[in-house]
């Protein structure tokens, strides 16, 4: 192997070392979370705090203008969970369709969806806001969720990829026991790829969950903010009394996707790696 | 190489055969099947396509009906607009010192980690986190954060002896901010290569050694060649979303694109037009010449990767 031959512990120190180089960041916004708001950047150089105070929390729990963080995380979640559920559903649909059904123009279709997987989002992002105000859907989590009902290119490469995978003797045995081509998505294909369809579900997850951008051209009453919006507004209203608060709130925004993440590991490794792709 | 290479191999599981009778109905339950892209597609990708490609002829600010004024958007752009010259300037040194700098260090990692410790599954998870919550308005936060003038970078150049920097105060320390912060997420980049170093048998390096060829020769004659394809696939994937970027700017510049538009990121000078200054018509313009430049550096890529492009069943083994 081109391997470096390094010692063992001069490896682990080189590599631990960036790690932990890498990993400070995070681990002094979580220390900062627990820091009087006053001190975040007199101690800034010192990692515990001193003293500890919860107090942060409380605050940032309160959210702003009104509404409680508990609300913002309440509408993340309702996007979460319908964007996801759409997503997975219809790309499972489509990834079949490619991987498992002859049809004049399949190759036309595919190369149309592995053109959009690469078509930077800019170039209709101005009509798409001009077509939902024109359906009066502003304002509302329609224009983040519905498209997502229609098939995520990355999530129907990663399905079909895992398709693949699935000897086509068993779609011929049971075509022969009589089953149609959507008892054979049903029963057949959909049980086995259900690893890909957890890793794409994840996958959906973060993206909603962190995504801004939506949110900020399509919702405009704090009542329906998500997360991201209220990260964002403690940013806007920044001053030296909510350093604390806006950083709990960061730390606790982060915490379901670390959590996750620290969980699926191996599934999300393995998507990423056999796919090959990630936005 | 074919299992894991990123590229899609081989887009027809099956190869064409000829239509017979049945044929009306399997491509009836076919398009069944794929009807939610093409309906998704037709609706949020074609549909606004056109739409965009028109409204960049017109004035229209989504109040009044567009008024056509032929090319002047595409005019303006580059003769009237220093803001956005500057702007596409600034975008441009983002993609090319950033995403070389990002793929260089994931494939250092990668080569790094590419043995059988058992420690590397908690060392892969490590630098791959992230990569994972990297786009989140919270790492954003934070990013700005340890920028501030007392912040731990500033403390960390002081005991250097260096600094300290005004990363608000200067445009090139802000930009310098937005592509450490893009670095730092050379995670899912480090995955892909690792996959492709697992991949390249380990006989060859063996062979080599017998031969005696060092570390360097190793790399560029065996390792680089063999890992080409993957690192022409990160290349492409990572100059579109680099183009792209957007969080990070909007929040660390608090939407303002400061300091002296230092970090006016082109999706953000778009996103202004837009949606602040209500140009619709003028920020589609925009959105074509950026769709225009990522086809022609894509294009570059992969007519450039002929040469460069190592591909198992043309070269020799």
């Amino acid at each position: 192997m081109a391997k470096m031959k390094l010692k063992w512990p001069l490896y682990h120190i080189l590599i631990g070392g960036l790690a932990i180089i890498m990993l400070y960041p995070i681990l002094w916004m979580i220390m900062s979370s627990f820091k009087e708001s006053r001190l975040v950047f007199v101690t800034a150089q010192h990692l515990l705090p001193d003293p500890w105070v919860w107090g942060n929390y409380a605050k940032g729990w309160e959210g702003i203008a009104g509404y409680s963080f508990g609300v913002f995380i309440k509408n993340s979640l309702i996007i979460v969970v319908v964007a996801t559920l759409g997503a997975v559903v219809s790309s499972s649909l489509v990834a079949f369709g490619f991987a498992r059904n002859k049809f004049v123009g399949h190759g036309l279709w595919f190369g149309i969806m592995m053109m959009t997987l690469m078509l930077p989002s800019d170039v209709v992002l101005v009509p798409q806001y001009i077509i939902y105000a024109k359906l009066e859907w502003l304002d509302s989590i329609k224009p983040i969720v519905v498209p997502q009902f229609f098939g995520v290119p990355f999530f129907i490469f990663l399905m079909l990829q895992f398709i693949r995978t699935i000897p086509v003797e068993l779609d011929e045995a049971a075509t022969i026991d009589g089953c149609g081509k959507f008892g054979l998505y049903f029963r057949i294909i959909l049980p086995l790829i259900r690893p890909s369809m957890a890793t794409a579900a994840i996958f959906s997850f973060y993206w909603r969950w962190e995504d801004l951008l939506g949110p900020v051209l399509y919702l405009n009453s704090p009542s329906k903010y998500t997360v991201s919006m209220g990260l964002k507004m403690f940013l806007d209203s920044e001053s030296v009394s909510n350093w604390g608060p806006m950083f709990a709130m960061s730390v606790l925004s982060l915490a379901p996707v670390m959590i996750i993440f620290f969980i699926f590991q191996k599934q999300i490794v393995e998507g990423i790696s056999t796919s090959g792709l990630k936005g | 190489m074919a299992s894991t290479n990123p590229l899609p191999s081989n887009p027809l599981a099956f190869k064409k055969k000829k239509l017979t009778g049945r044929s009306l109905r399997s491509n009836l339950t076919g398009y069944a099947f794929i009807s939610p892209f093409v309906i998704g597609f037709l609706c949020f990708t074609l549909i606004p396509m056109i739409i965009s490609l028109y409204l960049s002829f017109t004035k229209y600010n989504l109040f009044a009906p567009p008024k056509w004024i032929g090319f002047d958007n595409y005019i303006k752009m580059f003769s009237n607009d220093p803001k956005y010259l500057h702007s596409l300037k600034v975008t441009l040194l983002y993609v090319f010192i950033g995403v070389p700098l990002r793929l260089t260090f994931a494939l250092f990692v990668a080569m790094i980690l590419n043995t059988k410790s058992r420690m590397i599954g908690a060392y892969r998870t490590t630098y791959y986190l992230p990569s994972i919550i990297g786009g989140s308005v919270a790492v954003s936060i934070m990013w700005r954060n340890i920028f501030s003038d007392t912040g731990i970078i500033n403390g960390m150049l002081g005991f250097f002896g260096l600094g300290p920097v005004s990363w608000f105060g200067n445009p090139s320390a802000a930009l310098i901010m937005l592509i450490t912060l893009s670095v730092w997420q050379f995670g899912s980049s480090m995955l892909i290569f690792l996959a492709g170093l697992k991949n390249i048998p380990g006989e060859m390096y063996e062979a080599a050694s017998v031969d005696g060829a060092g570390f360097f020769r190793k790399f560029f004659k065996i390792t680089m060649p063999l890992l080409s394809s993957v690192i022409l696939f990160n290349l492409v994937m990572q100059t579109i979303s680099a183009f792209m970027t957007f969080v990070p700017a909007y929040i660390i510049s608090k939407g303002e694109g400061g300091p002296m538009d230092g970090t006016m990121l082109y999706s953000l000078y778009l996103f202004r037009q837009a949606f602040m200054f209500n140009n619709m018509g003028y920020a589609s313009a925009m959105a074509w010449v950026m769709l225009l430049l990522v086809g022609i550096m894509t294009g570059i890529l992969f007519k450039s990767s002929k040469s460069w492009v190592f591909y198992e069943s043309e070269g020799g083994k």
